[in-house]
């Protein structure tokens, strides 16, 4: 039984417990013996990304001290994989350790196909769901083939939610356009960002979505945020969450 | 000029690019279609992603023996009979093509696109010196009359809508009033700049490639007017920047073929004019400028950014640059390649720049040279941060945040008082002026136990 470390984000242990523990749901029907090392916090990406590495660094450093114990390191969020994966080289400079862990954190839908080699989920869900391709998990992790390139086409996350009975896929205009949150860039360009945001929530309504769903929790705490501002009829779970077989919370009365 | 002396603004500027809805989505949506198209051109090539890489191989390779491939350019053409120029920078290009013009005692120059010239400011300062220059490139010509800069590299008018070009027009040409209708715009600009073809005593182009082992130039547009500007005349200016260099002739095949894919979703540019060496009894200079371009050269983490041939399919497929518009970026090139050629220039002017970007990556996969757009973004960002350039605010956030993260027990509770807000708080209090996430978004509804909590009390299998 492999033993797997949950690298859950900060953001996603304070507000959406419910996506760590649909993960750990998974991970246990797939045969994974899991563990919570709750010495963890952030793994440093949002100061990273705002440039401001000598804050970063001591939790980079903190991350790898923490998960290195582990046969692999799951992780239900694209972004916060991509950060350990691949912008953590300049924190560590081929220390052993590190490159050790690399090798062996992964992202949950990732994990799932790639290294348990799943290739269907037992379960229903009846309804017809838009796929938001979260970018880091797009064109870092490589979850996906991307729009702009040219290839043969894969799709990791769709390939597991299409084995769900009843389920439907709404198609978008633009099917993998960056939804605008960004970290800090949601509230530094806070313009910039709420328009595409509102863009892809209006893509999906005239794909006709009903639930949402996308790896990454930040991206749909954003999308979520616009649509609940807006009343719009739109549900938003996490991936782990529809996998996990959760059901879906019924809209607010005036949709009904 | 006084434009230069401001710092950059993109947040505000964008965000005022942004208040007109029914305009920001029209300008992402043009954007947006010349992407599509670019994206039908790719995928009807198999070979696609080769291309891109054998492209990316052989700028890595020319930008490594720059100065070789140089000066092999500087004898082949001299040998050709072309006059080759060195420029450092901007003042001395303007210089050596203000001698030049004045020599020849030239009154008016036809200039076809180069985004080279406005990045030195040529027009002004040619005018100052009493020589009208016309862009004779359709867009370019447009945000001329305006007086603006153009918004886009390749499509520089791409901000201005038919009524305003109908309207522009009425004014500057004397075309009828109201009219939208752009094959009657376009015949009337064709007209008056049929005339300043003939009219004109020189032709100033950019340069799209020049081939070290030829000597030779190759100009690409899709008007034909590079040709027109310096056919008459006998004397024709080329002004490039020295990354514009390719070792062979038989390297175009490539570049051709992804240029005009990416930029503008054609198979190839209407017209790829080579010149080699002078008309008959004509004059060719050449400019070699630098200006900024070698300090470039010396870094390892931007030097890439010197592949860029200009396609502007990064600014095409930028969610923030459709929505933003060029020019909320304040320079000559804008979006994510100008993101990171501005900031070389001027750190401090431009250092929002970078920030302007949500790091999505569609660039890194767009650009026909493998550019790692994005990631140079987010070097940028680093070196602003170390520079001191970040503002004071966001460090004093990032700080914080590094110290409480840093220590699970205050993590814990910074995290227990967040959620307890979250969900007894009035609406008042937690939204107002001093929460930019609640302008138009909900804040997430908080639980009242976190991950680690349930994770702990979960009954164990
Ligand atoms: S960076 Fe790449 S995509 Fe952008 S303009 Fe240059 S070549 Fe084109």
């Amino acid at each position: 039984m492999p033993r797997v470390g949950l690298f859950i984000p900060c953001y996603v242990d304070q507000f959406y417990p419910e996506v760590g523990l649909a993960t750990v749901d998974l991970l246990h029907r797939y045969g994974c013996d899991t563990d919570y090392p709750t010495a963890q916090t952030c793994c440093g990406q949002p100061m990273a990304n705002t440039g401001c590495v000598e804050q970063a660094a001591p939790l980079a450093r903190r991350f790898v001290e923490i998960f290195a114990q582990y046969d692999y390191v799951v992780c239900p969020s694209g972004s916060c994989t991509a950060m350990v994966r691949h912008h953590y080289e300049e924190y560590f400079h081929g220390d052993a350790t590190y490159a050790r862990l690399r090798e062996r954190v992964f992202e949950l839908t990732e994990f799932l196909v790639d290294v348990l080699g799943v290739q269907r989920v037992e379960g229903s869900f009846p309804y017809r769901v838009g796929l938001h391709q979260s970018c880091h998990g797009l064109r870092e992790l490589r979850l996906a083939r991307s729009s702009e390139t040219v290839g043969p086409a894969f799709n990791k996350t769709r390939q597991l939610l299409e084995s769900l009975d009843g389920i439907e896929f709404a198609e978008l205009t633009r099917p993998d356009e960056c939804c605008g949150f960004g970290g800090t860039f949601a509230v530094n360009e806070e313009a910039v960002s709420c328009m595409m945001g509102l863009d892809r929530v209006h893509d999906h309504l005239q794909a006709g979505t009903q639930v949402l769903t996308s790896n990454d929790m930040s991206c749909l705490m954003h999308l979520d945020g616009l649509i609940r501002r807006q009343g719009q009829p739109i549900r938003v779970m996490h991936v782990a969450e529809i996998l996990a077989g959760r059901a879906v919370e019924p809209l607010p009365k005036r949709h009904a | 000029m006084a434009e230069e002396l401001t710092v950059v603004d993109h947040p505000r500027a964008a965000a005022k690019f942004v208040r007109d809805d029914a305009r920001a989505h029209w300008h992402d949506q043009a954007l947006w279609f010349v992407r599509v198209k670019r994206d039908r051109m790719a995928q009807s090539l198999p070979e696609w992603e080769t291309l891109r890489a054998k492209a990316a191989e052989i700028k890595a390779h020319t930008v490594g023996h720059l100065a070789e491939y140089l000066e092999q350019f500087e004898r082949q053409a001299t040998a050709l009979g072309a006059k080759v120029h060195w420029a450092a920078d901007a003042a001395e290009h303007n210089q050596i093509v203000l001698d030049i013009l004045q020599r020849h005692g030239v009154k008016q120059v036809a200039k076809s696109k180069s985004m080279l010239t406005e990045e030195c400011h040529l027009n002004p300062f040619l005018e100052r010196h009493g020589i009208t220059v016309v862009d004779t490139d359709l867009g370019e010509w447009i945000v001329q009359l305006r007086g603006e800069p153009p918004s886009h590299i390749v499509l520089p008018a791409i901000h201005i809508k038919k009524e305003e070009v109908g309207e522009l027009f009425h004014r500057k040409l004397g075309t009828e009033a109201g009219a939208t209708d752009p094959k009657y715009l376009t015949e009337a600009a064709r007209y008056k700049l049929r005339q300043v073809f003939l009219e004109s005593q020189a032709g100033i182009t950019g340069v799209n490639f020049a081939i070290a082992e030829t000597g030779g130039i190759v100009v690409c547009t899709n008007e034909g007017n590079a040709d027109l500007g310096v056919s008459l005349p006998k004397l024709h200016i080329a002004c490039m920047g020295i990354e514009k260099l390719i070792p062979r002739a038989a390297d175009l095949g490539v570049f051709l073929r992804l240029l005009a894919r990416s930029a503008t979703g054609q198979p190839i540019t209407t017209y790829s004019s080579h010149f080699h060496g002078p008309a008959p009894s004509g004059e060719l200079h050449i400019v070699l400028v630098d200006n900024g371009r070698s300090s470039i050269l010396g870094n390892d983490d931007y030097r890439r950014s010197l592949h860029c041939i200009r396609c502007g399919a990064c600014m095409n497929t930028c969610p923030v640059y459709r929505r933003s518009g060029g020019h909320s970026y304040g320079a000559t090139v804008p979006g994510p390649i100008g993101s990171i050629l501005n900031p070389a220039r001027d750190p401090g002017r431009y250092a929002t720049l970078p920030y302007a970007c949500s790091l999505c990556g569609s660039c890194t996969d767009v650009c026909p040279v493998k550019i790692n757009l994005h990631e140079q973004l987010l070097t940028w960002r680093r070196d602003i941060a170390a520079a001191g350039k970040l503002s004071w605010s966001k460090q004093a956030a990032m700080k914080a945040a590094a110290f409480v993260l840093a220590r699970p027990g205050l993590y814990r509770l910074a995290g227990k008082v967040a959620r307890f807000s979250l969900r007894h708080l009035p609406r008042l209090l937690l939204y107002g002026p001093w929460n930019p996430w609640g302008r138009q978004r909900e804040l997430p509804r908080a639980p009242r136990r976190s991950f680690r909590e349930q994770y702990a009390r979960r009954p164990k299998p």
